[in-house]
């Protein structure tokens, strides 16, 4: 169990938690990375999701297009908009965005879609217009979906959000990358138990927002999902 | 051929006696293509470049009436290396400093007689090299045409003059020997601002170049890239960079007289111009194909 112990060894070792490579500052940078993504990604998905969801309208243009941002292999993606846009946080953070889109509309629009039509008509009856409809009744009966739809998207994002390193950012990329090329192994697999370890923390912080999502709405009815 | 009997019927006894100490009945490991005596077979590793080497390697060879197998196309050292070892090959184009380091992991040398001397030394047999070439494909600091006017850049000793010097290369070069700490030891350049970029001297790392990002960027000196943009590549006076000189690594037993002259006079004349030259042709628009790129550079040379 060598690999084990020559990982444990890296991780405990002093110098790897101070400085400019130092495990406190990959966390952070990759933390920083993958929420900037989920943020900007959300501010374009969950508004298209949502009126995707209410109108029914343009449903399957979106699992057409979400069905190919999916296959879209993100390193090309990246390299792509490296030679667009130049080194630094803009491509990564693009070709992460195309990667968390998908998780993101499908949860907004399969959330609402999910709501019982006899509810929705129901808030119509007694005069709340389209908006109040979808602020005060689709969304809230929706958000544990919406944010099932947040959830996986982060996951995927925290996952890959290493090839920022590919191209000279940061994060708990650089450990995999760096250790690869210098035949550093214990650096790679601490950098990888590194990123489950974020993925899984990040991924409890959402187990319990879903938890609070669905204790709102618990006096609500709704069909399964 | 009756010259070179006796040394097959050695190769074949020593073959025998090293299959036998190995204690190995297993049919794969006599199997593994090995070639008949009279024939030699050329393999090359996964990259463009090199391929292109050993196809001019086994079309003179052809030329001059020796019997050539090509198997091109081996993955890297960690494959052929064997390959070559076990008979499955017999000739390929190697690079005379990675070859030392995947020989002897604690090689230093970096001067190219040094690197050739040593590798002399190192390599098992029956693996030999022959005479190296000048041509050369190994890391190399460039910066624009507009910078080294401006700086009055000539070599990497005067990037002194630039304060903060900010340098794009692979992950690797932030700690490797020939990387920042060799320019800090050898060239006393300090506070390089290092962009790592994993594409080895590519796209990415050549817009970070252009785009004044970076104001170095290491890029394998024959990558087309240099010459399309006019970039200037720095001179190394001090060898920071170990040399990596074209070679033909060979299994002495095939090393005849005919072979080794054929070969030798392909390394007398091939430079790191040429390889340049070559890569551009099949990595640009014309993508030429290596055997294509290969007749045209020897019949060019007249040694077909």
């Amino acid at each position: 169990m060598s690999v084990a112990s020559d990982t444990i060894d890296w991780l405990t070792d002093h110098a790897h938690w101070v400085g400019d490579d130092s495990i406190p500052l990959r966390v952070t940078q990759h933390v920083e990375y993958s929420l900037l993504t989920v943020a900007v990604a959300s501010a374009v998905a969950l508004p298209i999701g949502l009126a995707i969801g209410h109108t029914g309208r343009l449903r399957g243009v979106a699992v057409a297009v979400t069905g190919a941002l999916r296959a879209l292999p993100t390193l090309g993606v990246l390299t792509y908009f490296v030679l667009l846009s130049g080194i630094g946080l803009k491509a990564p953070i693009l070709a992460l965005t195309l990667l968390a889109i998908p998780p993101l509309l499908a949860g907004a629009y399969s959330g609402l879609e999910s709501v019982d039509r006899a509810t929705i008509d129901a808030a119509r009856a007694i005069g709340m217009t389209e908006w109040q409809v979808l602020r005060k009744v689709e969304v809230p009966l929706a958000l544990p979906l919406i944010v099932g739809g947040i959830r996986s998207a982060t996951l995927q994002v925290v996952a890959t959000a290493t090839i920022a390193a590919y191209v000279g950012l940061g994060g708990l990329g650089r450990y995999l990358i760096d250790g690869l090329q210098l035949g550093d192994y214990p650096r790679m697999v601490a950098g990888s138990v590194l990123v489950i370890a974020v993925a899984l923390i990040l991924d409890g912080v959402f187990v319990l927002l879903q938890r609070l999502a669905i204790g709102s709405r618990a006096a609500l009815p709704v069909r399964s999902s | 051929m009756t010259i070179r009997r006796p040394i097959a019927v050695l190769a074949a006894a020593a073959l025998g006696l090293t299959l036998s100490a190995c204690g190995s009945d297993d049919p794969t490991s006599k199997a593994g293509g090995k070639s008949a005596s009279d024939t030699i077979t050329v393999g090359s590793a996964a990259f463009p470049e090199n391929e292109i080497i050993a196809e001019i390697y086994a079309q003179a060879l052809e030329a001059k009436g020796v019997k050539v197998k090509k198997k091109l196309n081996i993955g890297a050292r960690e494959a052929y290396i064997p390959a070559l070892k076990d008979g499955s090959i017999d000739l390929i184009p190697e690079y005379t400093g990675n070859l030392l380091t995947y020989v002897d992991k604690k090689a230093t040398a970096t001067a190219p007689a040094d690197v050739e001397e040593a590798l002399d030394d190192a390599l098992p047999d029956p693996l030999e090299i022959l005479d190296v070439s000048k041509a050369e494909d190994k890391d190399s600091l460039n910066v624009t045409p507009e910078l080294a006017e401006k700086e009055g850049l000539k070599t990497i000793a005067d990037l002194k003059k630039i304060d903060g010097l900010k340098l794009a290369a692979n992950p690797e070069f932030k700690e490797r020997s020939y990387g920042i700490p060799g320019l800090e030891k050898v060239y006393g350049i300090t506070g390089v601002k290092f962009t790592p970029i994993s594409d080895g001297g590519g796209p990415a790392t050549l817009k970070a170049l252009l785009d004044g990002k970076v104001d170095v960027a290491d890029i394998y000196s024959t990558t087309p890239s240099i010459l399309a943009n006019k970039l200037v590549t720095l001179e190394d006076p001090e060898n920071l960079i170990a040399a990596q000189n074209v070679v033909p690594l060979i299994n002495e037993d095939k090393a005849t007289d005919t072979v080794e002259d054929v070969l030798d006079k392909i390394s007398a004349q091939l430079t790191t111009a040429d390889l340049l030259d070559l890569n551009a042709k099949n990595q640009g628009s014309d993508k030429v194909a290596p055997a294509e790129l290969a007749k045209q550079w020897l019949t060019d040379k007249g040694l077909l």
